[in-house]
Formats: structure tokens, C-alpha cells, sequence
């Protein structure tokens, strides 16, 4: 395999799991904080709904996507619209990763929130803050460790998404292929090398990600 | 004055309290488990009661039968807690500015002078002792300019030898910013040194008034 291509393949997985990742901070932020804080109805139908990506099987949660923003679908028909084409695009690889990685993000992050002492938010209530400042002042920087580690462990499982991203984005060289995507094309087609040498990059990069959230958990005592 | 007429049901424990509070200084007298934190709480707006109103100055900020209920954030109160619950993210100043309101009269300055804090500033949380960390509370109280003081137990985390120094900036509050205080503790000698009043309190009830 070229030089070149393994590049692109790594580059293209880091650019868009890390775009995957800032796509899934703020929905995840807010379902975190509801989840930690909110006292409303159906908060196991929300917390068990959150979750369900993690136990489905990601081809599952694929199609449940593709079924949303395919063109004729109520999210797709929309987008179509405004002119934005999303299935079998980057924009679907990105998409596929937000949503396999948002529940390990929030149950991250709310794991932090709940660990914020509500003294401190009744002490800025009572100076005067409303929710939002409470939340970007107080509650948010207290849970900075948890949030950091959510998005790492976000991020490294958007590097490996390949059940959701082949099933919406499928496996397009040079425009859709990811590394996990890129692996089973390569062994299917019997390049074994090649896919083995990909293998090693996943594992180095995933190594690097997990240590990472590992670091940064045991350094501040949060529960990842 | 403060007019407290409410019914805040916590578990098997109902707190009963009906009150005018119209001294500088009240002081809340009783043993643990007498609520006098929940009242505290009630007020400040961070526990509802269960029926009754409660009034601040003018306003009314509880009132269960006219469905009134300010939020802790809009009543003005300055509340320092047993725990201080100052922000351990933060250095003293940003701590202490965080309640600042728009429009507000008094300067930084005055407070950090008023109660010493000055050379604390730059400091941050975690390097203050228990009486610094009492100081820093009641100024950034302070800063929001707030109608009312609630100070729960301000003496309970500080040494005999503090509370002789701690008292003295109570009396300054007191005297300079002319904010009625409503002052929480189990100490008697403490409530009769410091307080114009002394409401007792016991398992949720007001059992005696000294003034």
C-alpha cells in the first residue's frame, strides 16, 4: 500500500471523529446535566434511550439512521432542501460516529455533574445566577476532568465506528473510508497486508486515546 | 423586617415557624435538628415550604395561596452557609465579585476593607484557613447587595481564639452596610452577645422570643 493512502485513511478517521466529537458536546452537555440534575417524567425512558446505541448492534443503530436522513426521510427531506446531501458523504461518517459515541460521552460527563456538590450551585443561585450561569460557571469547570475524559473516550469510539458508518456512508475510497471500514475492505479483498498494517495504527492511536482518558480520570478521580 | 409564616414538610420532620422579624440583628437559637438552617434554606428560596408566605422587606417572595415563588436567584438574600461553599475553582477576587449586581453602590474597596481581605485576594480557595475562608463568604454576600444576611453558624468551623476576631467584623457588617441579619447558631452566649433578638427554636417550632 502506498504511503499516501495510509495518510489519508488515518487523517480522514482523526478529521472526522474529531469533528464527530465537537458534534457531540453540546447535545451531550445539556442530556448529561437533565440526566444529573432535571427531576422530570420519563428521565429512565430518556437515560435508557441515550444508551441505546451502545448494546444495539451499530448496523442496527445504522439504519435506524439511514431511514432518518436518507432524502426521503424527516431529517433527509429537510437537509435536501437546504441542499445538503448526507448519506454516502464524509457528513454521514461523522454523523455515525456522534451518535455511537454520544452515550459514552454523556454517561461520562453526568457521572461528573452528579459528583458536583450542589452547595456550591445553591451558593450562585443565591448570588444571583440564573441556571445558565450556573451551569457555565460553576457546575461545568468543577466537571471540567469528566467532560474531558467523555470526549476523549467519544473520540476514540468514533475512530473505531464501523457497523452505523458502512451502513450510511458505506465504504467510498478517498470520500467515506475510515480506518475500521478501511480494514474489512482490504481483508475482504485479500490484502491482508495492508489490513494488518492498519490494524497497528488503530491500536496506536486508540492506545494513545484511551491512556489519555485514563490520565486525565486517575489524575482528577473521576469514574470514566 | 422579615415576616415568616410557613409550614415546610421534610420527611417526618415538619418545621412550623411563624414570625416578624424586625430587629438589626436575629439570632435563630437551638439544638441540632431544630431546622434552623431549613428556615434559612426557605428563605433564601432554596427549599419550598409546603404552605405559608414569607415576606423580605416589601416583597413578598413565598406566598403558596397566590402561587408565589421567587427563585433563589432573584430574591436578594446573601447567604453564607455552615460550609461557606466558596467556589474552589476560583481565586478569592473572581469569588467574590461573582454577585456583583449592576448599578451596585458598594466598591470592592469597602468590603475588602471593611473585613480585611484585601492581601487575600490574589489568593486562591483552597489556600485559606477557617476564618479567612468566613470573611470571604460574608463579602461576596456582600457584593450582591443583597436586603437580607442569613450567616448559618459563621462561627462553628473557627477556634475560640477566631470567634474573638470574627465577631467584631459581624458588628461592622452590621453597623456599616445596615443589612438586617438573621444569624443561626447553638451557642447561647454567641446569640446573646451578638443578637438584638433571640428567637428559640426546637423540633421545627418557635419556643421562646428574648429580646
Amino acid at each position: 500500500m502506498l504511503r499516501a493512502e495510509i495518510w489519508e485513511i488515518t487523517g480522514f478517521t482523526m478529521a472526522t471523529a474529531a469533528l464527530a466529537t465537537l458534534l457531540m458536546v453540546p447535545p451531550g452537555l445539556f442530556l448529561a446535566w437533565l440526566l444529573a440534575r432535571g427531576r422530570f417524567h420519563g428521565r429512565l425512558i430518556v437515560d435508557t434511550a441515550i444508551s441505546l446505541p451502545l448494546v444495539m448492534p451499530p448496523v442496527a443503530t445504522g439504519l435506524v439512521l439511514l431511514a432518518m436522513v436518507a432524502p426521503r426521510g424527516p431529517v433527509g427531506r429537510v437537509l435536501a432542501r437546504a441542499g445538503i446531501e448526507v448519506v454516502f458523504t464524509w457528513k454521514a461518517v461523522v454523523l455515525a460516529m456522534a451518535v455511537m459515541g454520544l452515550p459514552l460521552f454523556v454517561r461520562t460527563v453526568r457521572a461528573g455533574i452528579e459528583q458536583v456538590d450542589r452547595r456550591y450551585e445553591a451558593a450562585a443561585a443565591t448570588l444571583g445566577a440564573g441556571p445558565l450561569r450556573v451551569f457555565f460557571t460553576v457546575t461545568l469547570p468543577l466537571a471540567r476532568p469528566a467532560v474531558l475524559a467523555g470526549a476523549v473516550l467519544g473520540f476514540a469510539r468514533a475512530l473505531g465506528e464501523f457497523g452505523a458508518t458502512i451502513m450510511i456512508a458505506g465504504s467510498i475510497p478517498g470520500a467515506t473510508r475510515t480506518l475500521a471500514v478501511a480494514i474489512y475492505s482490504f481483508a475482504e479483498t485479500g490484502r491482508d497486508g495492508d489490513a494488518a498494517l492498519l490494524v497497528a495504527v488503530s491500536a496506536a492511536i486508540a492506545f494513545v486515546a484511551l491512556a489519555a482518558a485514563n490520565w486525565i480520570s486517575s489524575r482528577q478521580g473521576v469514574q470514566a | 423586617m422579615i415576616g415568616l409564616d410557613f409550614r415546610l414538610v421534610q420527611g417526618a420532620f415538619t418545621l412550623d415557624i411563624t414570625a416578624q422579624l424586625d430587629r438589626p440583628i436575629t439570632a435563630l437559637f437551638g439544638p441540632s435538628g431544630a431546622g434552623k438552617t431549613t428556615v434559612l434554606d426557605a428563605v433564601a428560596g432554596l427549599r419550598r415550604p409546603a404552605s405559608g408566605s414569607i415576606l423580605i422587606g416589601d416583597r413578598v417572595v413565598f406566598d403558596s395561596e397566590r402561587s408565589v415563588n421567587v427563585p433563589a436567584r432573584s430574591r436578594h438574600v446573601g447567604y453564607v452557609a455552615q460550609d461557606v461553599a466558596l467556589f474552589p475553582h476560583m481565586s478569592v477576587r473572581r469569588n467574590v465579585l461573582y454577585g456583583r449586581r449592576k448599578g451596585q453602590k458598594l466598591s470592592l474597596d469597602t468590603v475588602t476593607r471593611m473585613l480585611e481581605i484585601e492581601p487575600l485576594l490574589d489568593r486562591e480557595v483552597p489556600q485559606l484557613s477557617g476564618g479567612e475562608r468566613q470573611r470571604v463568604a460574608l463579602a461576596r454576600a456582600l457584593m450582591s447587595a443583597p436586603e437580607l444576611l442569613l450567616l448559618d453558624e459563621p462561627l462553628a468551623a473557627v477556634d475560640v481564639e477566631r470567634r474573638r476576631r470574627i465577631l467584631p467584623y459581624i458588628e461592622r457588617v452590621r453597623d456599616q452596610m445596615r443589612v438586617p441579619i438573621v444569624y443561626v447558631t447553638h451557642d447561647h452566649a454567641e446569640a446573646a452577645q451578638l443578637a438584638d433578638e433571640v428567637i428559640l427554636l426546637e423540633r421545627g417550632r418557635i419556643i421562646g422570643r428574648e429580646r
